[in-house]
């Protein structure tokens, strides 16, 4: 289980993230919803420790991940999906797979297994990442992270800007990822994604945790999402 | 001599010093590409090279071959190692700000420079090449409407001028091969694209830097080895690499590798061939206008990619 115990982060003297605490079970995905700004991403680069905690600790299994330096927090289990995706642009498709590969020492299985999720990516192995379409290149960031084979994927905004069909294909990716048993800590602004993906959601505002809600509950009426969301 | 050997004599020249040149510049280009750093010590470096080669030929003594033979190995390997600690202790410490890592380094030249003075002396002091055969080379004149085989007088050159040459081309085509075809190279490259994403998939970020800080430096003091028999070695020869270096990095484009090797060729052959027809002076006076005119008209150099 992921656990984020009262951190706080930010940049430099900007304070983004306030006491912010929530946890992630395995085989569950908690959506983050919030708006622009609330703190979503940066509470991502806080777990992967790209920007330094100046209070609280995030643990993993129990073990304090915080303290690691931040290019063994991956080699910890924890895949990252960033927003932007932000692939290795001038390298090949094989290349930013095998980068993901080498992070935890993965065997060559996982690739496979990532690869059975998004079957174009094997058609276009030998192609630079930037020539891919949008979709295609998000389906290679979720298969570079999940060539980790992760207990924890974190994924912020993975269907950003894609058309409808990419869009299902990515979801059904992120359902059959959960089934594998890997925690998912999932940021979404679309309601429908939040509402058809979500097992709980933590709702975000100026870098805390407002509140969390069961998907089940927030189904039945989800007004308090859209007032939360601004919808 | 006539005009045509003259050029021939003249491009031979240049292509020893872009030989020499693409070395130190590639190592230069490595570092600032992978590192966003922009080492003002590396001149330094190359001149550490040349002055450890002068100190370990000197120790070793016997046969010109052997003691430089082991300069080579041993020179480039002392000045990584010197680098990589450099950077580990300072540039890491400074968290490898831009502006700080120019006047961190500016504090590494003179502390280089002072201490080889302190060390070394101020003399110039020559290696001796591991063979040095004069070579001379055959012009083609036309008497009486047939082509008669001439050897102009003061056309050739040696055989380590050549060796230079060759040992630049096959150290260059090492350095091309790691950075595409190896795994680290793979690792560097990622790092140099992305250094929070090369983080976030495991990779060592801080050495990295410190194995590309010291490999960029052993290249210009490998640089330095081959040149030293040709130009000796001395406290303060690392001023001219420096500058073209530099030059040579903007016009090829910051970071790119084929890029400064071609600009490396350009400025070497024309610095060459200039110096002999005209003045080294007026060599380097163009040198400096054509990178005026790259900043001003193509900012990101002949082969770099313009800043998104
Ligand atoms: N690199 C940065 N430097 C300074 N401030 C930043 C940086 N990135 C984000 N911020 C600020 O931090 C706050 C939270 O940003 P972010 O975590 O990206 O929000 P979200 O992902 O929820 O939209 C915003 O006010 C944003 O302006
Ligand atoms: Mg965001």
């Amino acid at each position: 289980m992921l656990r984020l115990e009262g951190i706080g982060a930010g940049y430099g003297a900007a304070q983004v993230l306030r006491d912010l605490t929530l946890k992630v079970r395995p085989g569950e995905i908690l959506c983050l919803a919030g708006r622009n700004g609330a703190g979503k991403t940066t509470t991502m680069k806080a777990i992967m420790g790209l920007v330094p905690l100046s209070a609280g600790r995030i643990t993993l299994d129990g073990v304090a991940i915080s303290e690691l330096p931040a290019h063994r927090v991956p080699k910890a289990g924890i895949g990252y999906v960033p927003q932007g995706r932000r692939l290795f642009g001038e390298l090949t498709v094989a290349q930013n797979l095998e980068i993901g590969l080498m992070a935890r020492g993965s065997p060559l299985a996982v690739l496979d297994a990532a690869l059975d999720l998004f079957p174009r990516l094997r058609e276009r192995m030998g192609q630079r990442a930037q020539t891919l379409s949008g979709g295609e290149q998000q389906m290679l960031a979720m298969a570079r992270a999940l060539c980790l084979d992760p207990a924890v994927l974190l994924l912020d905004e993975p269907t950003e800007g894609l058309q409808p069909t990419m869009i299902e294909a990515i979801r059904a990716a992120i359902r059959e990822t959960r089934a594998r048993g890997a925690a998912i800590l999932l940021v979404e602004q679309r309601i429908d994604a939040v509402l058809s993906l979500a097992d709980r959601i933590a709702l975000i505002e100026n870098g805390r945790v407002l509140d969390t809600l069961e998907a089940e509950a927030l189904r039945r009426d989800h007004r308090r999402l859209e007032r939360h969301l601004g919808v | 001599m006539e005009f045509g050997p003259h050029l021939v004599l003249a491009t031979l020249e240049g292509a020893v010093t872009a030989a020499v040149l693409a070395l130190t510049a590639v190592g230069l280009s490595l570092v600032f590409g992978v590192m966003r750093v922009v080492n003002v010590a590396h001149g330094e470096f190359f001149m550490l090279g040349a002055v450890l080669a002068w100190w370990v030929t000197s120790l070793i003594g016997g046969p010109p071959a052997l003691g430089f033979a082991a300069a080579l190995v041993v020179a480039p390997l002392l000045v990584g190692l010197l680098a990589a600690a450099a950077d580990m202790t300072v540039l890491k410490r400074i968290d490898y700000d831009p502006e700080r890592t120019i006047v961190a380094t500016i504090g590494l030249l003179y502390i280089l420079q002072q201490v080889t003075l302190m060390t070394y002396g101020a003399d110039a002091r020559p290696v001796e090449p591991p063979f040095n055969t004069r070579l001379a080379i055959p012009w083609v004149t036309f008497a009486e409407g047939r082509p008669q085989l001439i050897w102009p007088w003061g056309l050739g050159t040696t055989s380590y001028k050549l060796a230079v040459i060759g040992a630049a081309a096959a150290v260059l085509a090492g350095v091309w091969l790691v950075m595409t075809r190896s795994r680290i190279g793979l690792l560097m490259r990622a790092t140099q694209l992305d250094r929070d994403m090369a983080l976030a998939f495991g990779i060592p970020v801080e050495r990295i830097y410190a194995l590309v800080f010291g490999l960029g430096a052993a290249l210009a003091a490998l640089a330095a080895v081959l040149i030293v028999p040709i130009s000796q070695a001395h406290y303060l020869m690392g001023g001219d690499p420096l500058l073209l270096s530099f030059i040579v990095v903007i016009i090829g484009g910051l970071g790119s590798l084929p890029g400064t090797l071609v600009a490396a060729i350009l400025i070497g052959l024309s610095d060459g061939i200039i110096s002999v027809f005209f003045s080294p002076t007026l060599a380097k006076i163009l040198a400096t206008l054509l990178v005026a005119l790259v900043l001003v008209f193509r900012p990101q150099g002949l082969f770099g990619l313009r800043a998104a």
